[in-house]
C-alpha cells in the first residue's frame, strides 16, 4: 500500500501524530495513523467521539484545528508535502483541489449571501471559471443533486431552504472546482432519517459521476456501509483495522470492531398487551397545545401509557413529540384536553401540582451537559430530590445517594464527590437517571436520552433503563427519532407528524406491514448494515419516493383524505 | 532625572516585586491553583501585587502612618524634603501628607468597597429575580433601570446627594443604587442564559422555590462573570467617589481622601509656570495613587475575564 510511484495514488498519510493543547499540556489526539487513498476512492472513517476521526480527516487537507499541532509523520497529496507546504501553497489547493463539507450546513453558510454567490466564490477566486460560467455550472450541479427548481434555488438565502437542501447545496459548492478530494465530516448527522437518505443518495451519485475521491467521516456504521469503498476504524487516535467495506461488514477482525457491529442487536422482549379495562398510569386525552397566541403545535393528541410499559413516541424534528412531554410535565398547559395520572386529572400547569404529583413524573434529558448543574457535585445533584421529597438528612441521605449510585452501576466511593465536568457522557446520563430515580417516580419521560451518546454507551443506557423498569415497575415514555432504539426498548409505538398522532399500536404490529404511508417512509429510510441497501431501496421506491419528495406526496394524500 | 527617580524607579521596583510574588505564590500552591498562578501573565502579577500593597496600606494605616489622621502642625505648606519629619511635606493646614495619603486610601478604598458590595447585592438580586420570574416584574424592573441609566451618572449623583443632604451614608447609598443598574443588566443577562438550561427546568419541575433556584442553581454558575464585573465596577465606584470628593460633596473633612487631596493640592499646579516642577507635581501624588490602583485592578480583572472565557471553551 506504500507504492508512491503508483500514479493512481492521491493521498498518503504516514505515521501521523497530532497533539492538542489541553490547559498547559499537549495531549495526543492521533498516535501514528497511516492512510492511503486512490483517485476516485471513498474511504469511510468511523469511530466513537474522541476517536480522532475529524482530526484525521482535516489532516488529509493539511489543516489542523486551533490548539492542535502535527508532531511527526507526513501527509502527501498528489506528491505535494502538505505538512511542509507554505500557507500560500495550501491556499491554492484548498477549495480548488481539496474541498470540505461540514456537519452543520446551516452554520457553515454565510446567512447574508445567496447560495449561488457563495457557490461561485471558489471558482472565481481560483481562476477556474468566470462568474457567469460558474453560475451555469452551479445550476447543472443543483440539477444533478436533485434540488427542486435548480435554475432558481441558488438565488435563495440559506434560511429559505430546508436542512437537507442546504447540505446538498454545500456538496454542490464543494464540487464547484471539481476537486480531486472531498472531506465529508458527518454531513448527515444533524438530519432526520427521511432527509438523510436523499442527501446520501445525492452525495454518492455525484462522487461517482465525477470520480472524486472522498473521505467520509461518520459514527454511523449503516451510513458508512452505503458510502465507502473501504472502511477504517479508529479508537482513541489509533487505527483499529481497515478493510474493504464488504469484508469489514461480514468479517470484522478486531474485537472492538465486532463490538461496534453487535451494538444494534439489543432487543428487549415485548411485553404482552395490558388487558382491557386496566387504568393507565398516564393518559393523554385530546390534548391541543401550542406556543404563542394561536399556533397549535399539537392537535387532538391522545394515547395511554400503562404501568411497567414503554411507549416510544417517534417522529421527525418538528413533529411535536417533545411538546407532548412539556404538556405532561406541566411546563406547557394545553389549550384543550387533559392529562390524567392514575385516572385523576393533573392540574395543567406544574405550579398548581402538589409535591407528590410532581414527584411521580420525572424527566431524563437529551443533553446531559445542560441537564446537570455544572457547579454541583453528584452528591447534591442526586441527593437534592431525596432531601426535597423525603426529608432525609445526614447519614440517611448519604446512604440513599450511595444506594441510587449503585443502582445505576456507578461506584459511590469513586463518583459521589465528582463534578459533572469530571464525568464522561455516559456517566452524566446515568447521573441524570439517578436524579430521576431519586424522586421514586412511577413514570419517567426519556427525551432522546441516547441520541447524543456513542453507540456502545447508548446500548449500556438502554440496558440500564430496561433493568430499572423491571425492578421498579416503571413506565417510560421514550421520545426518539431513532427507530433502532424503538426496536430495542419499546412495547408500544406512537408515530407523530406535524402535531398529529399518525399511527399507534404494539411494536410488533408497527414494524410489520401494512403501515401508514408515513410510517412506511420512516421505517424504510433507516439505513441498514448492508452495502446494497441504498441501491435496493432506490430501485424499489424510485428516486421520487424518498425524502422530501415522498413526504410532500404523503401530505397531499392526507389532505385529500381529510377534505373528502 | 526626576522622572527616573519618581516614576521609572518605583514602577521597576513594583514589577520586580510582582515577579517575585508570582514565583512565591506559584511555588507554594499545589495542583490547579498553583497551575493557575504559574500561568498568570506579568500584568496580572503586577496588578495583584499593587492591590495587595494598597489593601495592606489601608488596613494598617493607623500603624504605618507617622501621625494622627487630622493632626495639625505649625509647619504648613511644606514641600517634600524640606523637613525630615514630614517626608512628603504638609498641606495648607499643616497636616502631614504621607499620613493623609495612607488614611485617604483607607477611606476611599473602604467606602468604594462597601458601596460596590451594596450595588452588587441590590443589582444581582433584582437581576436574578427578573431573569427567573420574567413577565411584568422583569419589564417593570428593566424599564425602571433604563430610566435610571438614561441620566448621566455623575450629574445624577450630584443632584441626589444635594437633595438628600451631604453625608457619607447618603453618598454610599446613592452611588450603590446608581451603580446597581449596571450590575442588574449583567445579572439579568447571565441569569437569562442559565435559566433556560435543563437543570433549571428539572429543579422547577421538582417544585423548588425561588430561593433555591437563585442561590443554589443560578448563583454558582453566574459567579465567575459577576466576580470579574465586581473588579471593574469597583474601579468605577472608586473613581466616582474621588470625583465627587474633588467636587467637594464626597467624603467630608476631617476625613482624608484622595479626591479631596487632589483638589486641595491642585493650586500647586500654578508653580509649573515658575519652573518649580517638584511643587507642581504635588497634586500628582494622590492622583497617581488613584490611577495606579485603577490600572492594577483592571489588570487583575482582565486576567480573571481571560480565565473565565478560557474555562468556557
Amino acid at each position: 500500500m506504500d507504492d508512491m510511484t503508483d500514479g493512481n495514488t492521491l493521498l498518503t498519510i504516514r505515521d501521523l501524530r497530532i497533539e492538542g493543547l489541553s490547559g498547559e499540556t499537549w495531549l495526543p489526539i492521533i498516535n501514528g495513523v497511516s492512510l492511503h487513498l486512490d483517485r476516485g476512492e471513498v474511504l469511510g472513517l468511523i469511530g466513537e467521539s474522541g476517536a480522532g476521526k475529524s482530526t484525521l480527516g482535516l489532516a488529509g487537507m493539511g489543516f489542523t484545528r486551533d490548539g492542535c499541532r502535527i508532531t511527526s509523520g507526513s501527509i502527501s497529496f498528489d506528491d505535494i508535502d502538505l505538512v511542509a507546504a507554505s500557507p500560500e501553497r495550501k491556499r491554492s489547493l484548498l477549495g480548488r483541489r481539496i474541498a470540505y463539507v461540514a456537519q452543520s450546513a446551516a452554520a457553515s453558510f454565510n446567512p447574508a449571501h445567496r447560495l449561488i454567490d457563495q457557490h461561485t466564490e471558489g471558482p472565481v477566486l481560483h481562476g477556474v471559471s468566470s462568474r457567469e460560467e460558474s453560475r451555469g455550472d452551479a445550476r447543472s450541479l443543483y440539477d444533478r443533486l436533485r434540488l427542486p427548481d435548480p435554475d432558481n434555488i441558488g438565488f435563495r438565502y440559506p434560511h429559505q431552504v430546508s436542512g437537507g437542501q442546504l447540505q446538498r447545496a454545500m456538496t454542490a459548492m464543494a464540487m464547484s472546482c471539481r476537486p480531486d478530494l472531498i472531506v465529508f465530516d458527518e454531513p448527515t448527522t444533524a438530519l432526520d432519517v427521511t432527509t438523510q437518505i436523499e442527501v446520501l443518495a445525492a452525495i454518492r451519485d455525484i462522487v461517482e459521476q465525477f470520480d472524486t475521491a472522498a473521505i467520509y467521516i461518520t459514527h454511523d456504521l449503516a451510513v458508512v456501509a452505503q458510502m465507502a469503498d473501504r472502511i477504517k476504524v479508529l479508537l482513541n487516535g489509533d487505527e483499529v483495522e481497515e478493510n474493504d467495506t464488504r469484508a469489514m461488514l461480514s468479517h470484522p477482525a478486531e474485537p472492538y470492531t465486532r463490538s461496534l457491529w453487535a451494538v444494534r442487536s439489543f432487543r428487549r422482549p415485548e411485553q404482552p398487551p395490558t388487558p382491557a379495562g386496566t387504568v393507565p398510569v398516564i393518559s393523554i386525552r385530546g390534548v391541543t397545545a401550542g406556543y404563542g397566541a394561536d399556533i397549535d403545535v399539537l392537535h387532538d393528541v391522545s394515547f395511554d401509557i400503562h404501568s411497567g410499559r414503554t411507549v416510544a413516541v417517534v417522529g421527525e424534528s418538528g413533529s411535536g413529540k417533545s411538546t407532548v412531554a412539556r404538556c405532561i410535565t406541566g411546563l406547557l398547559p394545553p389549550r384543550q384536553g387533559e392529562i390524567r395520572f392514575d385516572d385523576k386529572v393533573l392540574p395543567p400547569g406544574y405550579r398548581h401540582r402538589t409535591r407528590d404529583q410532581l414527584r411521580q413524573v420525572q424527566m431524563i434529558y437529551q443533553m446531559a451537559d445542560t441537564a446537570l448543574n455544572p457547579k454541583l457535585r453528584v452528591r447534591d445533584i442526586v441527593g437534592r430530590p431525596v432531601q426535597f421529597y423525603r426529608g432525609y438528612r445526614g447519614t440517611r441521605l448519604q446512604e440513599r445517594v450511595e444506594e441510587l449510585l449503585s443502582q445505576i452501576e456507578l461506584d459511590p466511593g469513586q463518583f459521589i464527590n465528582r463534578l459533572p465536568s469530571e464525568l464522561s457522557g455516559g456517566q452524566k446520563q446515568r447521573i441524570g437517571i439517578a436524579r430521576a430515580l431519586a424522586a421514586e417516580p412511577r413514570f419517567i419521560i426519556c427525551d432522546e436520552v441516547t441520541s447524543a451518546l456513542d453507540q456502545l454507551v447508548a446500548e449500556g443506557i438502554l440496558k440500564l433503563l430496561d433493568r430499572l423498569q423491571r425492578e421498579l415497575n416503571l413506565s417510560y415514555m421514550f421520545i426518539t427519532h431513532d427507530l433502532a432504539t424503538v426496536r430495542a426498548i419499546a412495547d408500544e409505538v406512537v408515530v407523530m407528524k406535524d402535531g398529529h398522532v399518525i399511527e399507534l399500536g404494539a411494536k410488533t404490529e408497527m414494524f410489520s406491514p401494512p403501515h401508514h404511508a408515513y410510517t412506511d417512509l420512516l421505517l424504510s429510510s433507516v439505513p441498514e448494515m448492508d452495502p446494497d441497501w441504498l441501491d435496493r431501496l432506490l430501485a424499489q421506491r424510485g428516486r421520487e419516493n424518498i425524502g422530501e419528495a415522498a413526504r410532500l406526496g404523503i401530505d397531499r394524500a392526507v389532505q385529500r383524505q381529510s377534505s373528502l | 532625572m526626576g522622572f527616573l527617580l519618581y516614576v521609572a524607579l518605583p514602577l521597576a521596583l513594583l514589577t520586580g516585586l510582582a515577579w517575585t510574588v508570582r514565583r512565591v505564590i506559584a511555588g507554594s500552591f499545589q495542583g490547579q491553583i498553583g497551575a493557575a498562578f504559574r500561568a498568570m501573565p506579568m500584568t496580572a502579577a503586577f496588578g495583584l501585587t499593587v492591590v495587595s500593597i494598597y489593601v495592606i496600606g489601608a488596613l494598617c494605616a493607623p500603624v504605618l502612618a507617622p501621625y494622627g489622621e487630622s493632626q495639625v502642625f505649625d509647619e504648613f505648606n511644606l514641600f517634600p524634603g524640606e523637613n525630615p519629619a514630614f517626608v512628603l511635606g504638609t498641606d495648607q493646614l499643616g497636616r502631614d501628607l504621607l499620613t493623609r495619603l495612607l488614611y485617604g486610601g483607607r477611606n476611599t478604598i473602604g467606602i468604594a468597597f462597601i458601596t460596590t458590595i451594596l450595588a452588587f447585592l441590590l443589582g444581582a438580586t433584582l437581576g436574578f429575580l427578573a431573569a427567573t420570574l420574567g413577565g411584568w416584574l422583569d419589564q417593570a424592573l428593566s424599564r425602571a433601570i433604563d430610566v435610571l441609566m438614561a441620566i448621566p451618572q455623575l450629574i445624577f449623583a450630584l443632584l441626589l446627594i444635594t437633595i438628600l443632604g451631604q453625608s457619607t451614608l447618603n453618598m454610599i447609598l446613592v452611588i450603590a443604587v446608581l451603580d446597581s443598574t449596571r450590575v442588574f443588566r449583567l445579572a439579568r443577562a447571565v441569569g437569562g442564559t442559565i435559566i433556560v438550561m435543563d437543570y433549571i427546568e428539572a429543579a422547577r419541575l421538582r417544585g423548588e422555590g425561588l430561593g433555591y433556584l437563585i442561590f443554589r442553581e443560578i448563583l454558582p454558575n453566574a459567579a465567575a462573570p459577576l466576580l470579574a464585573e465586581f473588579g471593574l465596577r469597583f474601579c468605577f465606584v472608586f473613581l466616582l467617589i474621588a470625583a465627587l470628593s474633588f467636587l467637594g460633596i464626597g467624603i467630608q473633612p476631617p476625613l482624608a481622601d484622595w479626591g479631596t487631596m487632589v483638589r486641595e493640592l491642585s493650586i500647586y499646579i500654578a508653580y509649573a509656570e515658575y519652573g518649580d516642577w517638584q511643587a507642581a507635581s504635588l497634586p500628582l501624588l494622590p492622583a497617581s495613587a488613584i490611577a495606579l490602583l485603577t490600572v492594577a485592578v483592571n489588570f487583575v480583572v482582565d486576567w480573571m475575564l481571560d480565565r473565565h472565557a478560557g474555562l468556557k471553551s
